[in-house]
Order: structure tokens, then C-alpha cells, then sequence
């Protein structure tokens, strides 16, 4: 399907109501007749390994159309589809750039080499018997947000297409800093070059600062060991930067002193800024937040609502997040919980009673360092318009009178147009 | 019988003493070099030319590799095709430039790159299937559609790292980066 195919359907779609009513508002006082049912009969037995509810099968990533049969690629959380802070595995964000191997857990083998007193291999079970640290931390694709250079705004943008590149999942490993003692760091190390199992045997260049500090080399995501597409065995978890550099699949980690300039750190993952130059290690995330209800392509009614959303930055904590209820003219404190930690996503929250009348609402976070989220212009003041990593600008949802939400960023005057963004470099390519 | 538990444990103690004296936990099994080298099956390749190999490569021989393991998916000269343009214009790209034409010769800020990526990860569905030599030829041959080397010399681990790409002049240490990592600079 090409692109002005997809957006006709897209825009069809929206006008015969593929707006998803969130109250459906059930005639007063009927019983539904299904709602006994269950308590005439047993229900099922007991089994080994879960299964969701057959009534959510629709709860799953966005795969772009142009995507589905690539092996290279990116697909999206149902963010508006989703609770608290804990990104289920199954529905964790994906991004690969060959596929995702079939790792045998017995044959796994982490090498530690390069600058190194002892190279050292690994197998699982070494990396089990380590002291283990369990820790709560985002991950977020550099090219979460993309559909943000878009000019005109995408009116079919959901909550999960702005900002599905992100999940937030407690994992568990072996702090980065005593395998690297365990190796004995030689004079003048500087870098780690982590190597993926992967069919691109995917590299980065990490500074060894960050490595001592917080990385986890990881083998278990929120309670069970890790997903295949999140890295199975074994992963980097580097808290706060872009996902792009915690490299899954680990097999090796090469000490050097100095970085390896490699495909992914630049003909990806550079950011062109808006006076022409290429900014290389653009490593963190900055603060980033989304009302995922109401969000883009849902349906309102008048009344109360609970205004939910995600808050996280890679500075740090999330110290707050306000609501604007009127385009951006006040700001509201919300409600954040639970209490923010480092480097995890936050749920913020707030009470609103809806009067039916059109309005633009937004949200945006301050981090505990006081940075905050930018404007669509501030962004592009400092971003060039054909950038493909980072943005974090507000996202506005516009609420019409009929409680229909869609995508409320403004049209920019002077930008060029841009479509999506298929070809456009790996991460978020839609079409 | 009393007294062999009390060694027992003084000597438990005294090996975790140990263990803990030297913060190591005597986990994981020691390599040699050459255990090492038949585990690291592909070299990452430093900006500066360590760790390329022996070998070289050709214009000409570059462009029959090309055409047989590349050109089906990057078009028959670079131009692009199913998968990215390795060959575009302007020179070097622009802020105005279109992203879908970020490609090698104007995007691309280090040739040695070229090498460990071409080496590391293609072709796509067949990766690691081609020699030490086909890799530099096929390299030569991309950098001479780029326009960035005029072909006269063949690419080896001597010529390669001294190619210049264009792009490298716009390339900087993010400022940030920077503050935070006085120590770091680009090659």
C-alpha cells in the first residue's frame, strides 16, 4: 500500500467514526445477558503459563503497514491502552536492525576483553551467581516522537504512534562496574564496545564513566527472563539515554580508549540541528510526556474525567507535570504517582470535569534538573526540520464539541512539508 | 570433630576474605588471546584503521561484488531501491535536505565505518559471507560512486583510514556530551 493509499483509508476511517468511545454508557438499569452466564458453569481449569483475558486481544503494538515483513524496524506500546507504570513485556516497544535471533540460553557466552588485566567469558549461570540489582528504568527509542516532524500534523496521530517508542519494565541483572572489575581495567581505558548477537552483530561506543555508574548487563524483565525482542538472554540496560545504545543479544564487550565511529552511533542516531551541523553521542533522553486519555482518536463525553498520562526524563526524576487546559495559556499542577523514581516513567493524573466545549489540552514534564519539554518551535529552533531523533515537544490533543479528540499540534508556517517518514532511517520509520 | 568444623570455617572465612580483599568474585572463565580472537568472529574497526585486516580491494572488483550481493536491494549504482540510498545528493547533506537522502558519501563522516558495517551486518540477509578482500573492493567501489576517492589506488588498511569524507566537517560532540565528558573527543 503506498503512503497517499493509507492516509485516504486513515482519513475514511476517521470519518465513518473510528473514534474509539471510551463511556458507551449503558441504558440505565439493564442487565446485561451474558453478566450471569459465567456463574452457571465452570469456568476453565488451571494451566502453566498465562494467558490475557480472549476479550484484549486488541491490546497490542502498532506495526506501521510498510513494516510488517522487515526484519529491520520499529513497532510501538499501546500506550492509551495501558495502566499504571510497568509496560507489560509482551507489549514492550521493538526495535531491531536484524531480526531477532533465537539465542539458545545454553550456548550463551559473554566475552570481556580489549583493555583488560584477565579477559574473561561468562556463561548465564556466572552471570546469576553475581550480586543482582533490580531496578525500574525506561527505555526510549532516540526516534521516539517522529511523527512530530510531520508538517502538517498527522490528524490520525493515536497517543501510541506520538510516543510508543518508550516502555518502562523492572529489570534485573549484574551491575556492568564488577564484571569490569572482575576483568581489571588497564591504564588508559576509556570506551566500551558492546557487540550484539544479533544478524548485524550490532556495536555501539559507551564511555566507561556511565558504564562504572548505573549500566545493568541484564537477564530478567519484570520478574521472568528477558523477552526474545527485548534481548533474551541478556542485555545492556544504560538508564536514561536512548535505547539505540543498550545493546541486546550481548555476546562481547571490547575495553579500547577510544570509540568505534560505528554505523549506528553515525549515519544513525546523529541529530542535524537547525544551524546545519551533526551532533554526534547525543545520548540522553530529555523529558518527555504524553496524555494518553483523552489522546488522539478516542471519544469524550461531557462530565468528569480523570486526565491520565506518562511523564519520564533521562536527567533524572520527573519533579512535575502540568496540564493545560486551554491551548497553553495556564498551567495546572497534576497529580504524580507513584512517588517518581530515577530514570523510570511516572503516571501523572488529573480530576476535569469536560463542559462540551472545544478546547486543546497538553501536558508537560519538569525534571529534578529543571529541564522541561520545548514548544513545537522552541524544538525547531534548535533542531533542523529534517532531523529524525529526539523530539520531545508538548503534545496537544484538540477536543472537539462533539468529545471527538485529535492530534491539536499546530500546522507550522514557513516549514516544509513532510509526510511520514519511511526511508527515512530505521527507528519510527512509518509510512 | 569440633575442632575440624572450627577449621572448616576458618578457612570458609578466609577464602571470602580473599575473594572480598581483592573485590572479585573468582567468576568466569579466564581467555587467551587466541580464545578471544575465535570468539570476536567480527573485528570491530577503530576510526583510525585497528583491527582492519590484511587484504584489498579495487574499483573494478568492487562493482561485480556490487552487483551480485548488492545492488538488488540499494539499486543498481547506489541509487536506492527497496532498502537506503548509498549514493545521493547535495554534498554534504544540508539542514534542508530531505532525510530519505542521508546517504554514504554525504552523510557518512568516517570511511573506516564503512568497512566494519559492511563487514559486520551485510549483506542484509546473508551476513558475513564475504571476504576480506570483497569488503574492501566493494567499499572502493561505494566510495568511488560517492565521489569520495577517484579509484586509482586500491583500498587496504593503510589507504583506507586516510579517505576523508565530507561529512566529517559537519560532525561535533553533542555540547552536552561535551560538558559532561570533558575528555572526549572525536576522531
Amino acid at each position: 500500500m503506498n503512503r497517499r493509499k493509507l492516509l485516504q483509508l486513515l482519513s475514511k476511517g476517521v470519518a465513518a467514526g473510528a473514534f474509539v468511545k471510551l463511556s458507551p454508557g449503558l441504558a440505565q438499569g439493564k442487565i446485561p445477558q451474558g453478566a450471569t452466564e459465567t456463574m452457571k458453569v465452570l469456568g476453565a481449569t488451571l494451566r502453566e503459563y498465562g494467558e490475557r483475558s480472549e476479550f484484549e486481544k486488541d491490546v497490542i503494538r502498532y506495526i506501521s503497514p510498510n513494516l510488517r515483513s522487515r526484519h529491520t524496524g520499529a513497532d510501538f506500546s499501546p500506550l492509551e491502552k495501558l495502566e499504571g507504570i510497568i509496560t507489560p513485556s509482551s507489549l514492550h516497544f521493538e526495535r531491531h536492525h536484524g531480526g531477532v535471533p533465537n539465542v539458545n540460553p545454553a550456548d550463551y557466552r559473554l566475552v570481556i576483553h580489549g583493555m583488560v588485566e584477565r579477559p574473561l567469558m561468562f556463561t548465564l549461570q556466572d552471570l546469576k551467581r553475581f550480586p543482582s540489582v533490580t531496578r525500574t528504568y525506561f527505555i526510549e527509542c532516540a526516534g521516539n516522537g517522529q511523527n512530530g516532524y510531520r508538517n502538517p500534523p498527522d490528524m490520525t496521530l493515536t497517543a501510541t504512534r506520538s510516543r510508543g517508542l518508550v516502555s518502562n519494565s523492572s529489570w534485573t541483572g549484574v551491575p556492568l562496574s564488577i564484571l569490569l572489575k572482575e576483568a581489571g581495567l588497564k591504564e588508559g581505558a576509556r570506551w566500551l564496545i558492546p557487540e550484539g548477537q544479533d544478524a548485524a552483530a550490532y556495536t555501539r561506543s559507551l564511555p566507561l564513566e556511565k558504564a562504572l555508574d548505573d549500566v545493568l548487563v541484564a537477564y530478567a524483565q519484570n520478574g521472568e527472563a528477558i523477552r526474545p525482542e527485548q534481548g533474551y538472554p541478556v542485555r545492556l540496560v544504560v538508564p536514561g539515554w536512548e535505547g539505540s545504545i543498550q545493546v541486546k543479544w550481548l555476546r562481547r564487550i571490547q575495553v579500547t580508549d577510544t570509540p568505534v565511529m560505528s554505523k549506528d552511533e553515525t549515519s544513525e542516531y546523529t541529530d542535524v540541528m537547525a544551524d546545519g551541523k551533526i551532533h554526534a553521542f547525543t545520548w540522553v533522553m530529555d523529558p518527555e510526556s504524553i496524555i494518553t486519555y483523552p489522546s488522539g482518536l478516542q471519544q469524550i463525553q461531557r462530565g468528569f474525567h480523570e486526565i491520565r498520562g506518562l511523564a519520564w526524563s533521562g536527567h533524572g526524576r520527573i519533579r512535575r507535570v502540568e496540564i493545560s487546559l486551554d491551548g497553553g495559556k495556564t498551567w495546572k499542577r497534576a497529580n504524580l504517582e507513584p512517588a517518581p523514581d530515577a530514570l523510570s516513567v511516572v503516571r501523572f493524573k488529573y480530576n476535569w470535569v469536560w463542559d462540551g466545549k472545544e478546547t486543546v489540552i497538553m501536558s508537560r514534564a519538569w525534571d529534578e534538573k529543571g529541564n522541561t519539554q520545548p514548544t513545537q518551535e522552541e524544538f525547531f529552533a534548535k533542531w533542523a526540520r529534517n532531523n529524525r531523533y529526539h523530539y520531545n515537544a508538548i503534545q496537544a490533543w484538540r477536543i472537539g464539541a462533539d468529545g471527538k479528540v485529535v492530534n491539536g499540534d499546530k500546522t507550522l508556517a514557513g516549514a516544509p512539508e513532510r509526510l511520514g517518514a519511511v526511508g527515512r532511517g530505521g527507528c519510527g520509520g512509518e509510512s | 570433630m569440633r575442632r575440624k568444623w572450627f577449621y572448616l570455617a576458618l578457612s570458609a572465612l578466609a577464602l571470602s576474605a580473599l575473594v572480598l580483599a581483592q573485590g572479585r568474585y573468582q567468576i568466569g572463565t579466564p581467555l587467551n588471546e587466541k580464545e578471544v580472537q575465535e570468539w570476536n568472529i567480527r573485528p570491530s574497526i577503530l576510526a583510525n584503521g585497528v583491527g582492519l585486516p590484511p587484504g584489498q580491494g579495487t574499483v573494478d572488483e568492487g562493482a561485480k561484488v556490487y552487483a551480485v550481493h548488492c545492488a538488488g536491494c540499494h539499486g543498481s549504482t547506489g541509487e536506492g531501491g527497496a532498502f537506503t540510498r548509498l549514493v545521493s545528493e547535495p554534498f554534504p547533506i544540508t539542514k534542508d535536505t530531505d532525510s530519505v537522502d542521508f546517504a554514504i558519501g554525504n552523510y557518512w563522516p568516517y570511511a573506516t565505518t564503512l568497512f566494519d558495517y559492511t563487514r559486520r551486518a551485510m549483506p542484509f540477509a546473508t551476513p558475513g559471507i564475504l571476504s576480506n578482500d570483497e569488503v574492501y573492493a566493494v567499499v572502493a567501489y561505494i566510495l568511488y560512486q560517492n565521489g569520495v576517492i577517484d579509484g586509482n589506488e586500491p583500498m587496504n588498511a593503510q589507504t583506507l583510514p586516510k579517505v576523508q569524507m565530507p561529512a566529517r566537517a559537519l560532525l561535533e560532540l553533542d555540547p552536552s556530551t561535551q560538558k559532561r565528558f570533558p575528555w572526549i573527543k572525536l576522531p
